[in-house]
């Protein structure tokens, strides 16, 4: 499926400053594996030692966090606009 | 106050990573993509703080600036927060399950009252003391946030003071109370066809594009930190000691973890005894993903889709969930939620046993609190207090219908005696009937 991934500013320096860009996924870790191969630097900055999406990180898709739309196993349509957006958390030691 | 030889004694550090990030508007670590947390050198305020020096201080939340991330000449325009701690007895007596609780909880009970903290009347008013300090040292002349509601009251109000322009985005749905005492502080106001989720969503896209002080998105450390100012006020107001339990309203999840860090704070800097204190958490249950999390034992959110009045709770996606889970079940503590007919039920109790008129967020910490009581995870015998975070003047729409309009009648003596004839014939009636109910 063809869809548009916008990728937040805090990770465009891992990107060369590219803020979008359009590819082919049929699902979220194909979509991981086609961001793995055009921007190495970003991999450790969206999944975790054990391959789980970073917990601050919010993925939507079309505007519907996807895990609403059944988490990683959903499905791209045509024509999809996934935002990854960061989790803006306070946190306290 | 906030310098100690020209250095600030505070800075942002990534709570995950640990890298130091100094300060500036920004609340993620570029490194790991973890959240930002204002970290301060304790050693260096440690000799300029004492409860004596405090006690002599105007009776606000700037009294504890030392342990608030605050610009270097600061000067507070607003007297924020002291808000009192009032003893709740009566409500005590209404909360637990026998006489003989009643008599030990109503020594017990607190209730930390924020519905009539300045000038919005919310605990807002404390985070946006601090963010919009913040906001005007970095140079924003602009700020703005996304908001379930006293968060918007709060910027707007602040930045009126300031002489900030201010841009405030909140769901649709809000209540019209809260929407107006917004625009009335000149703030622009964009209402969002979303929950609050999808408003934070967008603020989190804006706050990319512009350069605005975002106070929950790139000032939220500072404002964060704000927070804190309730727990040391409820310490202070114990006569310097810790409670054994708090029960505490989450939308965000911000505050009960905030709670905690003051408390830690005041031990560490011997400003208090050690003691153990159990956090509770509160929220409604059409929208109880924190609570869901604790009472299941999952360490993750799995985000709501909020269907509750209680508006200002109404975050399914709480970016602080995480946190709040931890502090919650590391302290001992525990958390429960409550259907909208109990949060108004708790409204209108908190108001008859102690003349405190609380929004929602109210209902669902006291509301919380009886079934805490009733499961015997508080007990009469322990100091608890409730954070009451909002002002009823702001939900009377839930309220409407609830009470019947009164007939007018003449002004003349006889028409009053037979009025009152009537009404006392009536609660009679009402009585008797509750009493074999009973």
């Amino acid at each position: 499926m063809a869809i548009t991934v916008q990728i937040p500013t805090a990770l465009r320096r891992h990107t060369a400053g590219v803020g979008s860009i359009a590819c082919t996924a049929t699902n979220l870790e194909e979509l991981f594996s086609v961001l793995d191969e055009k921007f190495p630097e970003l991999k450790p900055h969206l999944r975790d030692d054990a391959g789980q999406v970073r917990r601050f990180l919010n993925i939507y898709v079309n505007e519907e966090d996807i895990r609403f739309l059944g988490g990683p196993g959903y499905a791209f349509q045509e024509g999809d606009e996934v935002l990854l957006v960061p989790s803006i958390a306070g946190g306290t030691s | 106050m906030s310098n100690y030889d020209g250095q600030p004694h505070y800075e942002l550090r990534c709570r995950e990573c640990g890298r130091s990030w100094g300060n500036q508007p920004r609340s993620i670590c570029d490194e790991c993509f973890s959240p930002l947390e204002i970290t301060y050198d304790y050693d260096a305020i440690r000799p300029s703080i004492s409860r004596e020096r405090i006690a002599q201080r105007p009776s606000n939340m700037w009294r504890y600036s030392e342990l608030l991330p605050l610009p270097a000449g600061f000067e507070p325009r607003l007297p924020v927060g002291f808000t009192p701690l009032l003893q709740a007895p009566r409500l005590a007596e209404q909360l637990v399950r026998s006489m003989n609780d009643a008599n030990s909880a109503a020594q017990n009970l607190y209730l930390k009252n924020d519905a009539v903290c300045l000038p919005t009347l919310s605990f807002k008013d404390r985070v946006v003391a601090v963010a919009l300090a913040q906001a005007k040292a970095f140079g924003f002349d602009t700020v703005a946030c996304s908001s379930t509601g006293n968060l918007a009251n709060a910027v707007a109000a602040h930045a009126a003071r300031l002489g900030l322009k201010a841009w405030i985005f909140i769901p649709s749905d809000l209540e019209p109370a809260k929407i107006l005492g917004t625009q009335v502080f000149g703030a622009n106001v964009v209402r969002i066809a979303g929950n609050y989720d999808q408003v934070n969503r967008l603020c989190s896209q804006i706050a990319e594009e512009r350069r605005w002080g975002f106070v929950n998105v790139n000032l939220r450390p500072y404002y964060a930190e704000g927070s804190k100012t309730v727990g040391f006020e409820i310490a202070e107001q114990l006569g310097w000691r810790l409670p054994d339990n708090v029960v505490v309203p989450m939308a965000g999840g911000s505050l009960i973890t905030k709670i905690k860090k003051a408390f830690d704070e005041l031990t560490k800097l011997g400003l208090v005894e050690e003691k153990p204190v159990k956090f509770f958490g509160a929220q409604a249950t059409g929208c109880s993903p924190i609570s869901t999390a604790v009472k299941t034992g999952s360490a993750e959110i799995d985000p709501q889709k909020p269907a509750t009045i209680a508006r200002s709770l109404a975050i399914g996606n709480p970016a602080d969930g995480h946190y709040a889970i931890k502090t919650i079940k590391q302290s001992g503590g525990w958390s429960e939620d409550v259907s909208d007919p109990e949060v108004i039920a708790s409204i209108r109790l908190l108001a008859e046993a102690e003349g405190v008129f609380t929004e929602t967020a109210g209902g669902v910490t006291v509301g919380t609190a009886g079934k805490l009581y009733r499961q015997d995870r508080i007990l009469p015998e322990e100091t608890t207090v409730l954070c009451i975070t909002g002002n009823g003047l702001k939900t009377t729409d839930v309220l409407a219908g609830v009470y019947e309009a009164e007939r007018p009648i003449a002004p003349k003596l006889a028409e009053f005696e037979k009025y009152l004839q009537q009404s006392l014939e009536t609660l009679g009636v009402a009585k008797e009937a509750a009493t074999v109910g009973a």
